[in-house]
This record gives structure tokens, sequence and C-alpha cells, in this order.
């Protein structure tokens, strides 16, 4: 921030498109991410948010389009960049946080182990290092140090997916990418998981990209909003905005959807 | 013997291998895969190391089995007169005089010289199956060098035991490159894998080949604050008295009465020709 002149981008998505055969993913999308910002994609089911987030994160090839992100103070596209540094990419820089846990964990691997595997994938060769960093992550995503020798398995779904979070931020990357990390938790869970989110995406000063369907997480989280409706972008705007004054007859109707307790 | 081509295999099969392991030679630690084809014996016999085995003897070879170190063991019995029959080549329990060694969960004691050739018997050669079930996903991290998981497994063992538990098959790494399944040898034997001979795997039902070729740079894996450790029970044979063997526990009464014995049978008899008495030996002898 010291030098607002230079300052670009984190991350910059010029014109992704997938397609199924004839069926549209996403088509044409666009848009700059900065640091320290949260992008919110939200839309009913089918509407192509999945499909952006697996291609923005490499997990998916775009049939077209770059997808630009930030590697010291130049603009890389890493749609067209060697495998081996897109997945070291995928290790270091970038955390993917899948909706269901078992997805983005090792079931058969303590607690710690999972945490600790990114460290090692990274080089961390000092067992007594890598367990302290393990028991401070646990720490921080308020799972009890003792628990650090159980596996997933014995957790209940919404330690997983703290579990999965603290996995995936143990290298201290810039760029998160969340599936509806929320999803399947009831609402108290939920709660707790926002505000562990929200807390550590300010602390950290995170970029992330959060798809989900649950207009409450956005509000919570997100400083950006985008609007995807049948693979394109329909609305895009900060989320406050888009919430209390939706413009497009699509988010309009997301927007009324949502149950008033 | 007429009956069967040269070590049973057509000649064929045993060019597909051959070149299957000469590639293995090229990339030290690289898994080739190639056509197992049957063999007159049940999977986890020993059918990758006979095949194996089957296109690298020549005639003039000298051939020797050990399973578990012992000459006299069921398995290592039924190959030799495999070859035997097959091939009609003569056979040894000397490590010293064999050209070809098959071996099934042990490096015999005596070291291997320039000439030899050692065949390791594999049941599955991906170090990395038991943590990454997809054999997409593990070819590519062999071909990316992205080893962090098998670090993940060690981590487990001292997070779980202390120490590093893992006993046997103990992950290596070849060259500075590939990480290996040493074959369910002792982690006692990892240290011997820098040897003078060459060293070939076969896995017959998995379908590779790898191989080490003289004096390749064999490297277990540990972490900085738990090194690794080739450790072996805290006695002498109590045939031979040989304190730097690899030793069998053995059971001899219903009162808790046990002796250690080396598991190389042809290291602990030449011992003995030689002279050397362990513990029991006397009464062995009587």
């Amino acid at each position: 921030m010291k030098d607002l002149g230079v300052m670009q981008p984190l991350l910059r998505v010029e014109g992704l498109s997938r397609s199924y055969g004839s069926r549209i993913g996403c088509a044409d999308v666009s848009f700059d991410l900065w640091p320290g910002e949260v992008m919110g994609i939200v839309g009913e089911s089918g509407s192509g948010k999945t499909t952006l987030l697996n291609c923005l994160a490499g997990q998916l090839e775009p049939d077209g389009g770059a997808v630009l992100f930030d590697q010291g103070g130049v603009l890389v596209d890493t749609v067209t960049m060697p495998e081996p540094q897109r997945r070291r990419l995928g290790r270091t820089d970038w955390a993917f946080v899948h909706q269901h846990a078992h997805q983005g964990l090792r079931m058969n691997v303590s607690a710690g182990g999972n945490v600790g595997e990114r460290l090692m994938a990274v080089g961390a060769r000092h067992y007594g290092d890598i367990r302290d960093q393990a028991l401070d992550w646990l720490g921080r995503v308020e799972i009890a140090g003792d628990r650090i020798d159980d596996r997933p398995s014995a957790f209940s779904g919404g330690m997983r997916q703290r579990l999965q979070i603290a996995r995936n931020l143990v290298t201290g990357p810039r760029l998160v990418f969340m599936d509806e990390p929320t999803g399947g938790l009831d609402v108290s869970v939920q709660a707790r998981l926002l505000d562990l989110l929200r807390g550590l995406v300010r602390e950290m000063g995170l970029s992330a990209v959060i798809v989900t369907h649950d207009l409450a997480v956005v509000r919570l989280l997100a400083d950006r909003l985008m609007v995807m409706k049948d693979g394109h972008v329909v609305e895009t705007g900060l989320t406050d905005q888009v919430l209390d004054d939706p413009q497009h007859g699509y988010t309009q109707l997301l927007v009324s959807s949502v149950l008033q307790v | 013997m007429s009956e069967y081509n040269f070590a049973y295999l057509d000649e064929q099969t045993k060019r597909m291998i051959r070149r299957a392991i000469l590639k293995g030679l090229a990339i030290p630690g690289y898994q080739v895969p190639f056509a197992s084809r049957e063999m007159p014996m049940p999977y986890g016999w020993g059918t990758g190391g006979v095949q194996v085995s089957a296109a690298t003897l020549t005639p003039d070879d000298t051939f020797k089995v050990i399973d578990q170190g012992a000459d006299d063991t069921t398995n290592a019995v039924s190959i030799r007169k495999f070859f035997e029959k097959t091939g009609g080549v003569a056979v040894t329990e000397r490590t010293a005089e064999a050209t070809v060694i098959q071996t099934r969960h042990r490096i015999p004691e005596e070291p291997l010289k320039e000439g030899q050739v050692l065949v390791y018997q594999v049941p599955i050669p991906e170090p990395l199956r038991f943590l990454e079930p997809s054999e997409v996903e593990t070819r590519k991290m062999h071909a990316l060098e992205e080893y962090g998981l098998m670090h993940v497994k060690l981590y487990e063992d001292i997070s779980r035991h202390g120490h590093i538990s893992t006993a046997y098959a103990y992950p290596v790494k070849v060259e500075g490159r590939y990480v290996m399944d040493p074959s369910p040898i002792p982690k006692f034997d990892n240290p011997k894998m820098e040897m003078a001979a060459i060293q070939l795997f076969g896995a017959g039902r998995e379908q590779r080949i790898y191989a080490l070729p003289p004096h390749t740079q064999v490297v277990s894996l540990d972490f900085e604050d738990h090194p690794f450790d080739p450790s072996k029970a805290a006695h002498p044979c109590d045939m031979c008295g040989a304190g730097d063997s690899y030793l069998d526990e053995v059971i001899v009464d219903d009162r808790g009465g046990r002796m250690f014995v080396c598991s190389d049978t042809d290291y602990c008899r030449a011992r003995r020709e030689a002279g050397h008495r362990g513990r029991l030996a006397a009464e062995e002898m009587a």
C-alpha cells in the first residue's frame, strides 16, 4: 500500500470460458482480485460457480481465457504455465478448501499429519518443528491440542472443516479458493466457522474467492460479489450494494428468496 | 529338460524383460512397466523375481535362492529346483560362488562383488501406494518429484510410536531422484544397498521392474531430529556368535526360552565352519 501507483491485482481473470460439449460451464468471465480482498461468487446450482472456481485453481482446464497470478510483481498466466509450476503454486501460494472435508483431507492420516503434509511437501524435514506448527494451527482453528494424533474420521463435520482450513493455511498462502466452505454444517457450527474464517482472513491479509449459494456467508466474508446465472456473470459490485440494491432480475429473485426468520 | 525352453520363458518374453531391465538400470529407481507373464506358481511366491531371473540367467551361471535369508525354506527350494529343471543351471548355497541370487526379504550378509546380480521379489513396488491409492497420481508425483507424502508416513510413525516404526520396506531415495520401495527387506539391510553388484527388482502381479546399477547412491529417508537407524536385535548369534548379522528370534520351548540365530543361513554355516561358536552352539554340536 506504500506506492499506490504500481499496485496491481493479485489475480486477474480475462475472458475465462469452459464448456462441457455444447453445454456452457462458464463463459467469458473477467475480474480482478486485489491483495487482501475477498470475492464472493453466488448463484443457483448449475450456474457455473464451481466450474469457474476449478478453472481458477488449475483443477480444470479452461477452454479459453487467462488466469494471471502475481508472482514477484509480474502477472503470470497459470493456464499456460508448466504443470510442475502450477502444482507448486497449489501447495505454496494457493489453498483450496473443499465443500466436503474428506475431499481435502487424508482421512487415514492423523490431524497433525494432515496439517504437516504441506510443510513436508515444501521441504520441512524436522519432526519437532512440523509438530509445533501443527499444534499452533490446530489451536488457531479451535481444535484441542490433544486431538493432534486422532484421525479426521474421529472428528465431527465442523472439526473436519476447521482441520481442512488449518491444513491449507499452514504454509501461509496468499490466495484461498473456497467451495461452499459451510455447506452441510448446522447453523451454529456455520456461525463459528464463519467467525473463524473472517478472523483468519483479516489477520493474515488473505485474498479469497468464495463460491457459495448462501448469501449470509458472502454478507459476512466478501468485500465484493459476483452473481452468476447460466454460466454468465450477471451482476458485480460491492457486497452490500448488490445485496441491498440488486439491479439484475435474477439477483433480485435471489435476494428475495432468502427466508426471514 | 528338453521339454522347456532354457529357463522356462520363451526368447521373445525374455527379450521384452531384458529391455525393461536395461531401461530400469538406465533410470535407477524408476518403475518400468512390463508385460508380466503367468508363471507356474501363485502371485506372491516370487513371480516377478522368477521372470527377472529367467531373463538374466545364462547356462554358465550359478544360481542361489534365499527366502528370509535361508536357502532351505519351501519357497527357496522350489524356485531353485524350478531353474535346475528348466534351465539346467548350476545351483549353490554359497553366496560367494553364486552369480545370480534371487532373494525374498533379505540381502546376504557377505558383501556382494562385481559380476554378481541380486534379484529381489517385490510384492508392491509403489512406495506411495498406501497413502495415495491413485496410480495416475503416484506416477505424476514421481515424475514431478513430489515426495512430501512419503514423509507424512514417517511422521505418522513417530506421532504414534515415538520413533520411526517402519522396520521393513523402508523407503529410500535413489541418486537424489526417485523414491523407491526396497521390497520388504529389513531396514537393517538398507545401508547394504550401495553395493558392487547389480540389483534388479521384479514385481509380477504389479507388472513393474526397477533396478539399481552398481555403486548407486541409496539414502534412507528420515527426519533431522529422528535420523535413520538400521536397528537389529541386541544379541550375538547363538549359533555362530556373529554380532554384526541380522537375527531371527526362535522360540525354543513353552517356558519363555528363546534363541537368536543369523537369518542368513549360509553366513552362519560359513562362520561355524571357520570355528566360531555362539552361546548355544556347544549343545547343538553334541
